[in-house]
């Protein structure tokens, strides 16, 4: 088997505040093997977020040890809304990361207008998100994170801002972004329907404070678009498996 | 276009064409309705003057080389003022974005200067600095930096955690954060201050010239007051609105430029 890109072992994370202490992980076991798509789900204010903020390094884990394969591994971050700037065209917001890490070169910039173009946006280049609809500004928020060529990305319930449509349709697409591109990915979501079409194993979450609780291996072929995942007669028991694990 | 089209354009255009000569009549009326009292004598034009002896003042003023002379005393301080108000204020507002608990520290003491009539100062800075265009300057820098300081944190403070967390998740800087959000962002409101800052600048220094001067326009009016000359009071008064208009216009014009390519 391979060995995991990135592995927690025992981590603990809480909050605090001067009224009180919210522990939002505890011995927090897992392990991501590269090129697969995982999902966490778990009931609500669980701290699914908090796993990733931890895995990015913008909370510091205050027991246990986030470890990485190889250490310079590039992350990137995908948040539940776009946070277009909206002074900046789609290009402009689309070279923001690169222009922030000082790595705008020639190369990086044409790959970036070369995702726009691949994903649909090319002729969207110079316009200004208030300009485009909500689908549209998430996908330009994702080729932000993926024109920094991340080899993990970290999806916080990226759709969950979006009407059920474009939802689905976006959630198809990225998809096909993120197997195309061979990334690595976690998908922290609500909905237990989009952890299951889109991830090839999904990690339920106890209630804070949270661990992992169950792994269920979803088994789809890769050829499998999500939407199409969704008709195929094993969706259901899986679907109902995940239900039934969840915390309520 | 078709037909509605051209009549809905030709209607706003009548629209407004309707209201620039309605405010051009609203000066016409205020002037004419002014001189015709002084004319009829409703009312004693020694008290209240009246527009033909406004203008015969200025006149005078400008055939004794004065003229230029008082604008422009009041012109300098007003815009160096200004300049400096606005600048400061603007530096200190960056300098508490940046550090969170200077900010926390400092609050209760801003908002008690920015509620602080400023020109309450005005005996105190004479002796400390002086009874001459210095004073009168710092007066205008005092009226207008707060106020500056105030509303452009404000605008700083209105990027929400939730935008600095994203260019914290691409790996930005906090000199990054403010260089391409922070900033940007609160673009507008840094064009609000200026626009606040230009009146305040004139208020701190035609105080300012009440108290210690001896030359420009608030020198002028407070002479006037004393002698009774209420032309030369009047005359000052209605130089002062120009401008003050002028140099409101200039601000408006700076904001075109600053804002047009985001449009």
């Amino acid at each position: 088997m391979h060995t995991p890109i990135l592995s927690l072992s025992e981590v603990s994370f809480s909050y605090f505040t001067e009224t009180e202490q919210t522990p939002a992980v505890s011995h927090l076991n897992l392990s991501i093997l590269p090129g697969e798509f995982a999902a966490i789900v778990g009931p609500s204010g669980c701290g699914k977020t908090s796993v990733l903020s931890l895995i990015m390094g913008l909370l510091r884990p205050q027991a246990g040890t986030i470890t990485f394969a190889d250490p310079n591994l590039r992350i990137g971050y995908m948040l539940q809304r776009d946070h277009l700037l909206e002074w900046r065209t789609v290009e402009k917001n689309v070279l923001l990361g690169l222009e922030v890490q000082h790595r705008k070169t020639e190369r990086t910039r044409a790959n970036a207008l070369r995702l726009l173009d691949a994903y649909g946006l090319g002729a969207f280049k110079a316009y200004y998100p208030q300009q485009l609809s909500g689908g549209m500004r998430q996908k330009v928020a994702l080729i932000r994170t993926l024109a920094l060529e991340p080899d993990l990305l970290l999806l916080d319930e990226p759709f969950s801002a979006l009407d059920y449509q474009t939802r689905l349709q976006l959630s198809d697409e990225v998809y096909r972004i993120i197997r195309e591109q061979k990334k690595t990915a976690i998908l922290v979501t609500h909905d237990i329907s989009e952890a299951v079409s889109m991830a090839d194993r999904v990690l339920v979450f106890s209630k804070r404070p949270s661990h992992v609780k169950t792994v269920i291996e979803t088994g789809f072929s890769a050829a499998l678009s999500p939407l199409e995942r969704r008709h195929v007669p094993e969706f259901l028991p899986l679907y109902d498996r995940v239900w039934k694990e969840i915390d309520r | 276009m078709n037909r509605e089209y051209a009549l809905y354009l030709k209607r706003q255009k009548r629209a407004r064409i309707g209201i620039q000569i309605a405010r051009i009549g609203v000066l016409i009326a205020f002037f004419g309705l002014w001189e015709l009292g002084a004319v009829f004598g409703w009312f004693d034009p020694f008290i209240l003057s009246s527009p033909s002896r406004v203008w015969a003042t200025i006149a005078r003023l400008y055939a004794s080389h004065e003229l230029w002379m008082h604008i422009g005393t009041t012109l300098f301080e007003t815009v160096l003022g200004f300049l400096l108000g606005t600048a400061l204020g603007a530096a200190l507002a960056v300098v508490l974005w940046w550090l969170p608990a200077v900010n926390r520290v400092l609050d209760p003491y801003l908002v008690v200067l920015n509620a602080l009539p400023k020109i309450a100062l005005g005996p105190v800075l004479i002796v400390w600095i002086g009874a001459g265009m210095e004073s009168i300057v710092v007066m205008g820098v005092l009226v207008s930096l707060v106020v500056t300081t105030v509303t452009v944190l404000n605008g700083f403070l209105t990027t929400t955690d939730e935008k600095q967390l994203l260019m914290k998740t691409l790996g930005a800087t906090k000199l990054q954060i403010f260089w391409k959000v922070v900033l940007p962002a609160g673009l507008k409101d840094l064009i609000a201050a200026l626009k606040i800052s230009v009146g305040m600048s004139w208020v701190g220094v035609i105080v300012g010239e009440y108290l210690v001067s001896k030359a420009g326009l608030g020198y002028l009016i407070v002479y006037g007051g004393q002698v009774f000359k209420l032309d030369l009071v009047m005359a000052s008064v209605v130089i002062l609105c120009v401008l003050a208009a002028l140099m409101y216009e200039a601000v408006a014009l700076l904001e075109k430029g600053l804002t047009r390519k985001k449009a």
